[in-house]
């Protein structure tokens, strides 16, 4: 029953894979996404850096391969199976483009404090009328977040 | 709500009087008090104080229940094979199911016990025994999974088990019937039960650190019945106690012939003893086949090792290590008091419950105050070890436990009550009837030295009138009370699965903060684990086909398998790449003979297939895991045996054989 509750609805995110996406439920969708981000604004939560234990996350102007690297393994073990590497829908969003769409802290708690921000954030709300699955929790460590939003931009051509 | 359910608790209660005053107890009906609806009532989205572990008798499974509510939180499978949970379906857990003789997919299930440190709960693992094929189970409390089950040799019917020591440095499991020992001819007249036949007692050490049981050895006596035990503790505590009947070695129609002495035992065993002389080198090997099989949490496997000895004392040989105590009259339970200076017996055809004092027994035991012997143990006299003994307490004493405030309470399987009594003057203080014929009955901690005294629940074989008919089979119940108070107050009665006979209870929060909410997938040591989608794949070796599949929200991968022949051993070898709590998927192919998997979150399981037609056939997940469930399926196309399709997987794509095919 409590697995039903918590299917009912949800979808994956991390990046904008809105216009991109060829849903038959397009329409209905819009309006009722209109509807939800109406009454979910909380007061409070900052839309630009998502909730979680990330203020700041300090990037460095060239890509830390070591980092970048651990993060393709993590991701290869916990995240491929639901996102591509191109603008492609799977069963989330394709990750190009994910780290101009969001700020770094944005990723890291969305990464690590799903379900909160699944709940919260207007844009997550609107991706999951669209890819309908709730992004799991992977349970992430720091630094596996960390290492995967290097990979993240690596895949977004930081060299 | 809460005046909802009082006016079904009173409306139930008026029923209760109207159709079946005749019942006995003739109080059926009012002795629920009017608050007990609220002091059962857990709002949603509360959770219990309590967690109940109740023993599922021929079920061969132990049930977890919420308390005070009285509701059923999960069943763990021990001793049968679990259709709900995968158990001894996977290849993985096969292996926990099998014993000298075989693999045996429904056992008898019957006491319970949680590990102790310093003789109070500890809450890390519960122990559980097997009656019929003698086997000791322990449940680790992280996953709520059995992680180890070891056989008995030397015995049958292993029903004075799984009782612990108050460090849980021994598990013990004794015999309730006699028999020759393994490694003799058993090809024996019955009627010389005398001579050929023998009862052990076995000590089963449970390592500190990780629980492993190993059989340390066993104690070899005359031929009789024991039928519980429990450990002494503080001054006691070197102590073990066992009840026993048939001291007559009867061998046939028992009802008559083993009831015939006005007295049995009650034998007090020196484990300390023993132990030393294990130690020194005393014991002697004896051949035996018994098995032991354990389950790994980083490989995800049980493996089944074949054990070939035992150690055997005789206590004949060891004058100072068992006493035997009279006990009237046929007794069952065997309890200790917190103090560890009372053991109660319950002779349950006796009229009276005798209390014997632990150090009236020592003093005895220096002065050889002895009764003359039996098998050559010594036997002390009944009144240099009594302490006392409740009169006409009711008929049919069976099992005591204990509230911490000097108070006992025990169930009455024919007179189908519970009486609380004072264990310093032995004086009745409350008796309040149970529907009925109470078996065991628990108290949290009712049997350490530190018992939470606020909850009493009562184990009933009979429950008749009590719920609505379901033919002729009716659930056993449990019936729980508030004894907080002077008076024992009837708060709730609920269904049990099996036959509930002993249980163990304690406080939630012992047990819920160290609960494991998944496995995690950077220690996945199975070696048929997929680690990522990427890895997933499926290999041909010869007739067998291993598919390392991997099940996400909301597909397998693979989800297309072709090149499988009728006859092969498929092998899918499913791990969860899920990380999150409460995520397991399922997995079912049409017509599989041996039912499904369940995996959990980070876990790999497998599933053996051998297709014996040719032909598309499905599978898909059967836990409803997210709004595309329906849509987290595949195929596996079988073709004949000896068939040149090619072995080939894909996911969300067509196979090259099938382009071929399309464009043709």
């Amino acid at each position: 029953m409590k697995k039903l509750f918590f299917i009912c609805a949800l979808a994956l995110v991390i990046a904008a894979c809105g216009g991109k996406v060829n849903s038959s439920s397009t329409e209905t969708s819009g309006e009722t996404g209109a509807e939800t981000a109406g009454t979910t604004e909380q007061s409070g939560y900052d839309p630009n850096r998502g909730e979680g234990k990330f203020t700041e996350v300090k990037l460095g102007e060239k890509l830390d391969h070591a980092m970048a690297g651990r993060g393709k393994q993590v991701a290869d073990l916990k995240c491929t199976s639901c996102h591509k590497l191109t603008d492609e829908k799977l069963v989330g969003p394709g990750w190009a483009g994910v780290t101009s769409r969001h700020k770094a802290e944005w990723i890291m708690n969305f990464m690590t404090n799903t379900d909160v921000m699944i709940d919260k954030d207007p844009k997550v709300q609107a991706m999951l009328e669209i890819c309908m699955v709730r992004m799991p929790n992977q349970s992430l460590t720091d630094e596996n977040a960390r290492d995967i939003l290097e990979y993240l931009r690596q895949n977004d051509g930081v060299k | 709500m809460r005046k909802f359910l009082y006016s079904v608790y009173s409306f139930a209660s008026v029923l209760m009087l109207m159709n079946f005053s005749g019942c006995k107890p003739k109080s059926a009906g009012d002795a629920t008090g009017s608050d007990a609806a609220g002091k059962v009532y857990v709002a949603p989205g509360k959770y219990d104080e309590m967690y109940n572990f109740v023993s599922g008798g021929f079920s061969g499974q132990v049930s977890v229940y919420g308390i005070p509510s009285g509701r059923l939180l999960r069943v763990i499978p021990v001793f049968s094979v679990d259709p709900e949970k995968g158990w001894g379906y996977s290849e993985e857990t096969k292996p926990m199911l099998n014993t000298s003789h075989g693999e045996v997919p429904w056992g008898d299930q019957h006491h319970l016990d949680l590990s102790q440190t310093n003789g109070e709960i500890d809450g890390r693992w519960l122990f559980a025994n097997e009656n019929n094929t003698p086997r000791v189970a322990r449940i680790d409390l992280k996953t709520f999974r059995t992680a180890e089950i070891i056989e008995i040799p030397n015995s049958a019917g292993n029903h004075s088990s799984p009782f612990i020591t108050e460090n849980t440095e021994y598990v013990v499991a004794g015999t309730r019937f006699s028999v020759p020992l393994d490694n003799e001819n058993g090809d024996v007249p019955i009627s010389s039960y005398k001579k050929n036949f023998k009862g052990t007692l076995s000590f089963i050490s449970v390592a500190p650190k990780d629980g492993e049981m190993k059989l340390a050895f066993q104690l070899l006596l005359p031929g009789m019945n024991f039928d519980l035990s429990h450990s002494g503790k503080g001054p006691s505590g070197g102590w073990f106690f066992f009840s026993c009947y048939n001291s007559e070695q009867a061998h046939t129609l028992l009802e008559v012939n083993a009831s015939k002495r006005d007295k049995d035992y009650i034998l007090a065993v020196n484990w300390k003893k023993a132990e030393e002389y294990v130690r020194q080198g005393k014991g002697k090997k004896v051949k035996a086949n018994y098995t032991h099989n354990k389950y790994s949490e980083s490989t995800h496997n049980a493996t089944s090792t074949n054990e070939k000895e035992t150690i055997v004392l005789d206590v004949k040989d060891f004058p100072d290590l068992v006493y035997m105590i009279p006990c009237p009259k046929s007794p069952h339970g065997c309890d200790v008091d917190p103090t560890g200076e009372y053991i109660v017996g319950s002779g349950k055809l006796a009229a009276l419950i005798p209390v014997f004092s632990f150090s009236k027994i020592q003093k005895a035991i220096a002065n050889k105050t002895y009764d003359g012997s039996y098998g050559g143990i010594p036997v002390l006299k009944y009144e240099a070890a009594l302490y006392g003994e409740v009169k006409k307490p009711g008929l049919g004493p069976l099992h005591t436990e204990f509230d911490g405030k000097g108070n006992a309470y025990t169930t009455f399987f024919i007179s189908s009550e519970i009486v609380k009594w004072s264990i310093k003057d032995l004086k009745i203080l409350d008796r309040q009837p149970t529907y009925y014929s109470p078996g065991h009955l628990t108290i949290a901690g009712g049997n350490t030295k530190k018992p939470y005294g606020k909850y009493l629940i009562a184990y009933n074989k009979i429950t008749k009138d009590r719920f609505l008919p379901t033919g002729p089979e009716l659930a056993q119940s449990a019936q729980l009370f508030d004894i907080s108070g002077d008076k024992m107050k009837l708060l709730l009665d609920y269904p049990t699965i099996g036959e509930p006979h002993y249980a163990q209870m304690a406080p939630a929060d012992l047990i819920a903060k160290n609960s494991q909410k998944i496995f995690k997938l950077e220690e996945n040591k199975n070696p048929y684990v997929t680690m990522g989608e990427k890895n997933s794949k499926v290999v041909r070796e010869g007739n067998k086909v291993h598919v390392y599949m991997t099940a996400m929200r909301s597909h397998f991968s693979p989800d297309n398998i072709e090149g499988i022949q009728v006859g092969d051993e498929v092998y899918f070898h499913v791990t969860n790449l899920e990380q999150d709590w409460d995520v397991p998927h399922g997995f079912g192919v049409k017509g599989n003979l041996n039912a499904e998997l369940l995996v959990m979150p980070g876990e790999t399981s497998t599933l053996k297939w051998v297709p014996k037609k040719t032909g598309i056939f499905p599978f898909y997940c059967t836990d409803f895991c997210s709004a595309l469930h329906q849509e987290m399926q595949g195929y596996v196309r079988v073709s004949p045996k000896g068939s040149n399709v090619p072995l080939s997987f894909s996911l969300g794509k067509n196979s090259e054989a099938a382009e071929e095919a399309l464009k043709k």
